[in-house]
């Protein structure tokens, strides 16, 4: 599996996971005063970490759709459980959009955060890592440990450094995911003895257990897909599980925010291909129509409840139900263009949404509220900010050209003709998302930007900073590069892909007579 | 030429980041303005070369296909950014450059002092690099990146003035409705894609000319292109946003909203011909919603008071006449009706703007009158716009509208040709009602303090050449009582296998010299006379009551945007409030999950009871809980 003729940092994946959470450890120790070193030294361990993320990027071999970097040693002898690492394409990407993203969540945070400095950054530095941790771990109880260990960091981000009701907001989020958190772990245990027969012992090593647990019984296999994808689906989060998701997003700091919808959510997408769909391809066929049904009522409810929206951050919350029912249809549809299209999808909603989220935290830093009806012709004051908010509007509403759109045309185009959807219905409904995302955010830009500048108090507001420049840019360079030449990432993650559709594919033909009606 | 093709498109990119990123700082309008006429200049000479190159080789030849690079290639999709240059594109390219760059010249003038001149011309850039993507694309989505482009900029012009609250609303409006046309566009592409596995046209349409006729696929496919081209080329039930999107700089309004942008329906079903002479079922529609398109909009053209609204009308009506021919199978006449009303319409609403310019942004024709004097090129080249827009011999107009009257006459009979007909005899009347207010009669505005003057040269003269153009364009497409239709044959190898498809189920149709002499006669008797009255009793009105009646239902444009938004828009938006999100997401979904949560905690309150410190009872517990384990693992 591994490439040894071009891999000379063996442990490069085990340096991208704890190297952001061991030097997050010294912050603790610094002087409470000394703002400048603190904010300093966890921006320099953030890029340091996408720099090596790069190097990761720039040796990995994108003619294989095989997992590449492993590491695999023993962890706990007794469960046969092993700390076992690798990537393919897709997480490659997902990787590497964390390691983006950190550094420019520390950037928008610079003058924006100002109690407790050291804890808030030592949070987000775990957080970094546990995040690369869920991305690459290839063991299931390995995987589970970074899933809960990421609950710790996020819920404290938003419980301190949050809005008025950031209380209600954090328990409404800590009890939904512990429920998705408590199936996945029964689970994971159900599983593990379900193949002792097959394996001669209690397993959570990925590839094993997906050698053999398509043997399972088909009824089996469901409830076991139940049981891990629940979990998933709460955290994406699809229709109905959704409610955390705009309380959370109202009350979290902009960091918090853009951390959430950029990354953590995608724990969830990611989730749903790597382990539902390889584990339980059963389950995976069983249920489509269900879990493809409401992601498709979740792409119209959550446009629709956009554009009723008075809060900015609530608006872009329930956008984020809207987006990411694309990515679960284009999982679930398992074919080529779809799957490409989500994997693309989860990097684009990570930029768009991520950059919307700053620039309500912009708003906000200027004006403390996010409600719309209070604001109306700021572009007369921030006439660049302006541009760059319209960019990312019409990026988000997937304007060819921008980002957006290659995710969500992929997505649909994908899945038109899936067999496993077996409708084209769902593509059609979809579809009428683009007229309903048109609508909602240009609304919201109307009212926020354009027409008279007729309240007093917005008259004083400052065009954009330097430092918020140095947090959006980046990001507005990808939204047009990726919309231009989508075929850089494209192919990164296309002979995974290819690799886990094939998988699945072999599985079906092995249990021909099995599951399949 | 075709060698530098690239630049063609190119060109106004780098205008448009040339504007976009420095235009502030180099704040110098001769600089922004020229650079970005320039932009469109050379475009306009390289397609006139790759013109000329193409006229060189035979007819069956006259197609160059250019890929520069893959655009998106995953699984079995694979598009390029690749251009296909035949007659159909070139035609249209010379169009939007020719046009657009007097439009950027005549801008120059109009936009002189605003304080966005540099951004206007970045986004009038970016427009027809976007319109050139369009027409040039060898595929449906690269002509999709172009549709949205055109959107886009469209959006943003509407817009331009930001700070009052209609441009917002008008630019809102505009770039949805017409979303719900690209929904169409897009099921469309999905469909192709799924059926055919490509989306490059040519494949496409080689692929279904074996496909019997009116097959529901082809039939489903041709519906949905012609929903995406009815929210674009603004026809019923559609059309709603181009009215309103006369927000926008009157310059913008003439290219964007008349000349070009509009006209993209009209081209995506002429790229696509072979499609609608297998699905003639579509095309019946598409002649309907053109006739009905027609005669609705050149209904309501007649009540309005506001110079722009009128001839935004106007657009939408003769949009609709480019339908009909379409849905009478000729789609060269459709091409050449789309080419000569680019030159009237953008001459129409230049000369409304050289108006509105001189008479200080008023834009009433009702508060107007008398200007013949005070703006006299603006006068003379209106004049002859509204001649040729009214179908009066030998204007450009005239020929390309006479042509589409006598084929609804001949291949869908007489009582289709009736409609065409009366839209036909109602241009005439409200161009003539405009004319009449504008340009004669006695001032009716404030002279103490309002002195029309006309326009500066860098206007007048794209109105000339305009003017020229209105005039004497017709002639690239005679009847052939006349002589002979050099566009026709200019376009006859891109029509060939719609035209041969046709020939195998519908009937050669009896053409009659005299047949169409005597219908010619008809419409110009027609044209005239409306003319002749209208002129009459507008050129001398003086008083304005509100009108009663039907004539209030036409003032009020049927109402539709009313009835649209009784219907769709507030139900849509009530239920989502009222329904969707303090019902369902807040009571019952978030009622159901803090009910479970205080369900939890009062629980575990109870449950706190037999916590009780007493090291007793925890004894007593453990030692229960092993035997109950105990018992289990016995009899189980």
């Amino acid at each position: 599996m591994q490439n040894q003729n071009r891999i000379n940092l063996n442990n490069i994946l085990s340096i991208l996971i704890f190297l952001p959470i061991l030097a997050a450890l010294p912050i603790l120790f610094f002087k409470k005063e000394n703002v400048k070193l603190i904010k300093g030294y966890s921006l320099a361990v953030t890029l340091l970490t996408f720099v090596a993320s790069l190097y990761l990027y720039f040796s990995f071999n994108i003619e294989s759709g095989d997992y590449q970097f492993v590491e695999k040693f023993q962890w706990v002898q007794l469960f046969n459980t092993f700390y076992y690492v690798g990537i393919d394409g897709i997480s490659l990407l997902l990787i590497v959009l964390s390691t983006f993203m950190m550094p420019l969540c520390i950037i928008a945070s610079w003058n924006t955060i100002q109690k407790n400095l050291k804890n808030y950054y030592f949070l987000l530095l775990t957080l970094l890592g546990g995040l690369i941790g869920v991305f690459c771990s290839l063991d299931l109880i390995l995987f589970y440990v970074f899933w809960e260990f990421i609950l710790i960091p996020m819920y404290f981000l938003i419980g301190i450094w949050g809005g008025e009701n950031r209380i209600y907001a954090t328990v409404k989020f800590f009890l939904y995911t512990m429920f998705g958190s408590v199936l996945l772990l029964i689970g994971i245990v159900w599983l593990g003895i379900l193949c002792i027969p097959y394996l001669g012992m209690f397993s959570t090593d990925l590839t094993q257990l997906t050698s053999v647990s398509s043997n399972l019984p088909v009824d089996i296999q469901t409830y076991l897909f139940i049981l891990f994808t629940l979990s998933f689906l709460i955290k994406v989060p699809l229709f109905p599980f959704h409610t955390w998701l705009p309380d959370a997003h109202v009350q979290a700091p902009t960091a918090g925010s853009v951390v959430l919808a950029a990354l953590l959510l995608k724990m969830g997408t990611y989730g749903l291909i790597r382990f539902s769909l390889s584990l339980f391809p059963a389950g995976f066929v069983t249920l489509t129509p269900y879990i493809a049904t409401l992601a498709v009522i979740g792409i119209v409810y959550g446009a629709l409840l956009s554009i009723v929206q008075k809060d900015m951050k609530k608006l872009v919350a329930y956008s984020s139900v809207s987006h990411l029912g694309f990515i679960v249809l284009g999982t679930f549809a398992l074919t080529q263009e779809a799957m490409q299209g989500s994997v693309i999808q989860m990097i684009n909603h990570g930029l768009s949404t991520g950059a919307l989220f700053m620039i309500v935290g912009m708003i906000y830093e200027r004006r403390h509220t996010k409600e719309i009806e209070k604001f109306g012709g700021i572009m007369k004051v921030m006439p660049v900010f302006s541009v760059i908010f319209m960019i990312v509007v019409f990026s988000s509403i997937g304007l060819p050209g921008l980002n957006g759109f290659i995710g969500e045309f992929l997505v649909l185009i994908g899945s038109f003709n899936s067999v496993n959807l077996g409708s084209n219905l769902y593509v059609i409904i979809s579809t009428s998302a683009v007229i309903l995302s048109a609508v909602y955010l240009l609304w919201m830009f109307q009212r926020v930007m354009l027409g008279p500048l007729d309240k007093e108090e917005n008259k004083s507001m400052k065009d954009i900073s330097k430092m918020e420049l140095a947090s959006i840019i980046p990001i507005l360079i990808f939204i047009v590069w990726i919309g231009v030449s989508p075929n850089t990432f494209l192919k990164v993650s296309e002979n995974s892909v290819k690799k886990v559709i094939e998988n699945f594919e072999q599985t079906k033909q092995r249990m021909s007579a099995g599951f399949l009606k | 030429m075709s060698n530098f093709f690239y630049l063609v498109v190119l060109m106004p990119l780098i205008g448009f980041f040339i504007n976009g990123l420095f235009g502030k700082k180099i704040n110098n309008e001769k600089i922004s303005g020229w650079l970005s006429s320039i932009c469109i200049l050379i475009p306009f000479i390289i397609s006139a070369g790759t013109f000329f190159e193409l006229l060189s080789m035979s007819p069956e030849s006259r197609t160059i296909h250019q890929v520069y690079f893959s655009w998106i290639a995953t699984g079995d999709l694979g598009i390029n950014y690749a251009y296909l240059i035949d007659p159909l594109s070139i035609s249209l390219v010379l169009v939007i450059t020719g046009i657009g760059f007097l439009i950027h010249l005549y801008s120059i003038g109009y936009m002189h002092g605003d304080k966005g001149f540099a951004k206007y011309f970045a986004f009038l850039n970016l427009f027809v690099f976007a319109m050139l993507n369009l027409v040039l694309g060898d595929n449906l989505l690269l002509i999709f990146l172009g549709w949205e482009g055109v959107g886009l900029c469209s959006y943003l012009l509407i817009g331009f003035w930001y700070e009052k609250k209609f441009t917002g609303d008008a630019a809102k409006k505009a770039f949805i409705v017409n979303r719900i046309g690209d929904f169409g566009f897009m099921i469309a592409m999905f469909l192709i894609f799924a059926n055919f596995g490509t989306l490059e046209i040519s494949a496409f349409l080689s692929q279904i000319s074996g496909i019997q006729i009116n097959d529901g696929l082809l039939i489903a496919i041709s519906l949905l292109l012609f929903l995406g081209a009815c929210g674009k080329s603004a026809q019923i039930p559609l059309y709603v946003w181009l009215p309103d999107a006369m927000a926008g700089p009157t310059p913008v309004s003439a290219l964007i909203h008349a000349a070009t942008m509009v006209t993209a329906g009209i081209y995506l079903l002429a790229r696509t011909s072979i499609l609608y002479a297998l699905a003639p079922f579509t095309t019946h529609i598409v002649l309907i919603v053109g006739l009905l398109t027609a005669l609705m909009a050149a209904t309501i053209a007649l009540k309005q008071n506001d110079i722009k609204k009128i001839l935004a009308y106007s657009t939408v009506s003769q949009l609709g006449f480019m339908f009909v021919a379409i849905g009478n199978f000729a789609f060269t006449i459709a091409v050449f009706h789309l080419i000569t009303h680019a030159f009237f319409k953008a001459l129409l609403f230049l000369g409304s703007g050289s108006v509105i310019h001189g008479m200080h942004e008023e834009q009433d024709i009702t508060k107007m009158g008398g200007l013949k004097n005070k703006m006299k090129i603006t006068f003379v080249t209106f004049f002859i716009g509204s001649l040729a827009l009214a179908g009066i011999p030998p204007l450009s107009g005239f020929f390309s509208k006479d042509e589409i009257m006598y084929l609804t006459f001949i291949t869908s009979g007489p009582a289709y040709y009736i409609i065409t007909l009366i839209a036909a005899a109602c241009t005439a009347f409200y161009i003539f009602r405009l004319i009449g207010l504008t340009f004669y009669g006695k001032p009716r505005y404030d002279e103490a303090h309002l002195h029309p003057h006309e326009s500066p040269s860098l206007m007048t003269i794209p109105l000339i050449i305009l003017a020229v153009l209105s005039a004497i364009g017709g002639f690239i497409g005679l009847p052939h009582w006349l002589g002979h239709s050099m566009l026709g044959d200019w376009l006859a190898p891109v029509f060939s296998g719609a035209m041969s498809i046709l020939s195998t189920y519908q009937p050669e149709h009896q053409t009659s010299v005299a047949l169409e002499l005597g219908l010619v006669a008809v419409s110009v008797i027609v044209a005239t006379t409306m003319i002749v009255i209208s002129f009459k009793k507008f050129s001398k009105q003086t008083t304005f009551e509100e009108p009663t009646g039907f004539g209030k239902v036409l003032e009020n444009k049927y109402y539709v945007d009313e009835i649209y938004d009784k219907t769709i828009v507030e139900p849509i938006q009530k239920t989502s409030d009222k329904i969707l999100w303090k019902i369902f997401d807040i009571k019952i979904i978030d009622g159901f999950i803090n009910g479970v949560a205080n369900y939890i905690s009062r629980l575990s309150f109870d449950w706190r009871k037999i916590q009780t410190g007493v090291i007793q009872d925890y004894t007593t517990l453990s030692v229960a809980g092993i035997v109950i384990l105990l018992i289990y693992l016995i009899f189980r």
